[in-house]
């Protein structure tokens, strides 16, 4: 494995934990807190415990999204330093910002956790609240660094110089909008329904029905109502990124011809050499219509674009292909559960009702990851989209691929320790919570 | 102006690390420290003092390092690839024991599971802030050799000698002793108040032993440190306080004032900091050819700074009052817990 192969392996890897722990522990504490506010306004039993509970997944999944982000913080300069060096300057506005999110976040918490009947009651309410917004304020300003190096702005890139720096103007970039949208959206979904499916799956076991109903219903409804808005940012991130980056786009959508009456290409197996799609559903059209509002018009191919500027085509669309599925798979789910909600709720009982959405526990974060990978894969081969190649910003160290099996070794571990410690949580439901249920029918 | 107000943030966040960090480190090296038998009281105590703050303490890394890298970007850039190494098994002690800190009191089940993350805790306590400590004397040893052609002299041995060693063996013990005092003013009872200040005195012994090593292995690698720590009037002011500071944590603690010996503990490390970091100011990291990066030199453009500053106020508004209170109230509530006892 040489150098860079290992450079990029070892950010991927990193940043395909960290998102997934940072998601959790920035969702987990609004789940947290309108299970909280039910419980001061209700005074049922069940709601108490599931605050109790979900707090501690609270405790260890900040824990673990903390460290991480700790460790990311690091590495950009440890595999990145060229790239640091010249961009640290100009995107670093939301990280100076997000340390003080993040700090707030880390008091709120210890308010919270430790501050159960210490307080008065709604103000420890508040810090749990505290813990999610800046929790969501900090996802969204690091997500506005990373949508710079989509849309990079706020400098002048003279000879090789970067001139004029304007922090606020690199900060709110064209593309921070419709990303930390859609990244938002993404987190609530994929943990509302990963969640949710969690404790469908203890309904269906008939343990603590009543403390895993409460769980499920607050989870579940998060992720319907994700579900259903996710479309309508994805598509305005689409349309951004046609504009802003069309070899990404191209890239998604396996695009190789610049043409009118593009059609959207559904599933296929890209063949780069011959530069076509082979067993795809081709919807005529459609991808014009959807960018531009108008079938007739043109969308820009990776004809377009020089070969040593493509992305890799099969990967980008093959992890398109999948978060578009999932996300379509999601929203149909969430209509079911919206129908059980609003009419059929017999159906909440019923194992089909609840095993539909155990199997749809992991999709929302296969979806995340699948959405990570066309955003970074799709930006390739350029770290700052068009002004530096991620070759050129790579570390001068030799021997990465130690440093990428010493990562990799630690976060499997760390990973299957955490699935282990939250099965012992769930283990540990009825013995901590095993009261006589007082509300039965909840 | 203001990239003196951004330094000035930068290097409190060092020193509340040192402090806050240190003291939270010094809890599990103690722990490394303690019998088998007697940790379980030393765990508890621990977690009691330190849990609802442990997060917020370490915070302030995160905003050292956001600081260099957004206002020093040479700095950071620098460091990041001839500390490599010892960056990555600092990296892997914050991992370990950030976890290992978090499994240990929200693993819901208890089984043998918990030796397990107890161990790593210990360990991890131990090796972050010994890392710490090598990469900091390293920076300023002037062993960091960007001319290298081969790989032990580029990215080894800068850090692998005598002198970044010691000074990580007295910032293990300096955390050691500041958890220690620390400690000792949050328990009630007389026996474990004077286990904690034993293990004070024994962490006190050991960082002298390790500042002897410190000052005869920079001496033997020609490192001026004898002149930076007393050539300059700063500096031995720093010292003369450091010094005294020393003395009244320990006259305080035998006046069984051990709150109040928390207090000249901290102006000790502070004085310390101000000793070390004074002489080399502007320079941050001293290069083997005889170079060196100076913190003014080396700031990003004024844009930057200035956002970078007025971010660093502003977030300061809003963190520093509630920081305070959580300490405040937690402090408050435990003593109205001791006095019922």
């Amino acid at each position: 494995m040489d150098d860079f192969l290992a450079a990029r392996s070892q950010m991927a890897l990193s940043l395909g934990f960290h998102i997934i722990f940072s998601c959790i522990g920035m969702v987990m504490p609004f789940f947290m807190a309108v299970s909280h506010y039910l419980w001061l306004r209700t005074g049922n039993e069940n709601y108490k415990n599931v605050t109790k509970a979900w707090s501690k997944g609270v405790a260890i999944f900040f824990a673990t999204g903390a460290v991480s982000g700790t460790v990311l913080s690091f590495e950009l300069g440890l595999l990145w330093p060229t790239f640091m060096k010249h961009a640290g300057p100009i995107f670093g506005m939301p990280f100076s910002l997000e340390g003080t999110a993040f700090f707030i976040e880390a008091i709120a918490l210890g308010f919270y956790l430790y501050g159960w009947d210490k307080f008065n009651r709604w103000f420890h309410w508040l810090t749990g609240v505290m813990v999610g917004i800046t929790g969501i304020a900090s996802g969204i300003l690091v997500v506005a660094a990373n949508s710079w190096m989509n849309s990079p702005s706020g400098f002048d890139f003279v000879n090789g110089q970067y001139l004029n720096i304007d922090p606020m103007k690199a900060m709110f970039n064209q593309g921070w909008f419709s990303q930390a949208l859609h990244m938002c959206i993404a987190a609530f979904a994929a943990t509302g329904f990963a969640v949710a499916g969690i404790h469908a799956l203890m309904m269906l076991r008939k343990q603590n029905v009543g403390f895993h109903k409460a769980s499920f219903k607050i989870s579940a409804v998060f992720a319907i109502v994700a579900a259903f808005l996710q479309p309508l940012s994805g598509d305005i991130s689409a349309k951004f990124v046609a504009k802003s980056q069309p070899a990404k786009l191209a890239a998604m959508e396996a695009h190789f011809k610049t043409d009118t009456h593009v059609p959207l290409i559904i599933g296929g197996i890209p063949d780069t050499k011959k530069q076509e799609v082979n067993y795809a559903i081709k919807l005529p059209g459609v991808l014009s219509w959807m960018i531009t509002g108008d079938p007739a018009k043109p969308v820009t191919g990776l004809d377009r674009i020089l070969v040593k500027d493509q992305p890799p085509v099969a990967v980008t669309h093959y992890a398109f292909q999948i978060m578009v599925g999932l996300g379509m798979m999601m929203m149909a789910i969430g209509a079911i559960g919206l129908a059980a909600f609003f009419k059929w709720r017999q159906w909440l009982h019923q194992p089909w009702f609840l095993k539909l959405f155990i199997a749809a526990t992991p999709a929302g974060f296969i979806a995340v990851e699948a959405g990570w990978t066309v955003t970074e894969v799709g930006r390739q081969p350029w770290i700052i989209n068009g002004v530096m190649r991620t070759a050129d910003a790579v570390t001068p160290m030799p021997g990465i691929q130690y440093s990428f099996y010493l990562f990799t070794a630690v976060y499997v571990t760390l990973s299957i320790v955490v699935v282990f410690l939250l099965k012992r949580q769930i283990q540990m439901v009825p013995v901590i919570y095993d009261k006589p249920q007082l509300n039965p029918a909840l | 102006m203001m990239l003196y107000i951004v330094i000035a943030f930068l290097w409190w966040s060092i020193l509340l690390y040192l402090l806050m960090g240190g003291a939270d480190y010094g809890a599990g090296i103690l722990e490394l420290l303690t019998r088998e038998g007697n940790r379980a009281g030393l765990k508890k105590t621990a977690y009691r003092a330190i849990g609802p703050i442990w997060e917020a303490n370490h915070m302030w890394l995160i905003i050292a390092v956001v600081i260099i890298f957004v206002g020093f970007p040479d700095v950071y850039s620098l460091v990041s690839v001839h500390l490599h190494i010892p960056l990555t098994i600092m990296l892997m002690g914050i991992i370990a024991r950030g976890t290992a800190f978090t499994f240990r009191n929200y693993d819901a089940v208890h089984d043998s599971w918990h030796r397990l993350y107890d161990r790593i805790y210990m360990y991890s306590s131990f090796i972050t802030p010994m890392f710490l400590g090598i990469i900091a004397a390293t920076a300023i040893s002037g062993r960091i050799d960007t001319d290298a052609t081969d790989f032990p002299s580029g990215y080894i041995l800068n850090w692998f000698n005598w002198f970044p060693l010691s000074v990580g063996l007295f910032t293990v013990c300096l955390c050691g002793s500041l958890a220690a005092i620390f400690l000792a003013g949050e328990v009630p009872g007389s026996d474990e108040k004077w286990r904690f200040i034993r293990k004070a005195k024994q962490m006190n012994g050991l960082a002298t032993l390790f500042m002897v090593l410190l000052f005869v292995s920079a001496s033997l690698q020609g490192i001026p440190l004898f002149r930076w720590l007393f050539g300059n009037v700063i500096s031995l002011i720093a010292d003369v306080i450091a010094a005294a500071s020393l003395a009244m944590t320990w006259y305080m603690i035998y006046q069984s004032r051990v709150k109040t010996s928390r207090f000249y503990a901290g102006l000790m490390v502070m004085s310390l900091l101000i000793s070390v970091s004074y002489p080399h100011f502007p320079n941050i990291v001293l290069l083997k050819n005889g170079g060196s990066l100076s913190i003014l030199d080396h700031a990003a453009p004024s844009a930057t700074i200035n956002a970078l500053g007025i971010a660093l106020l502003a977030g300061s508004v809003f963190i520093l009052p509630a920081l305070v209170y959580l300490i405040w109230s937690f402090a408050k509530k435990r003593s109205v817990v001791d006095e019922d006892h």
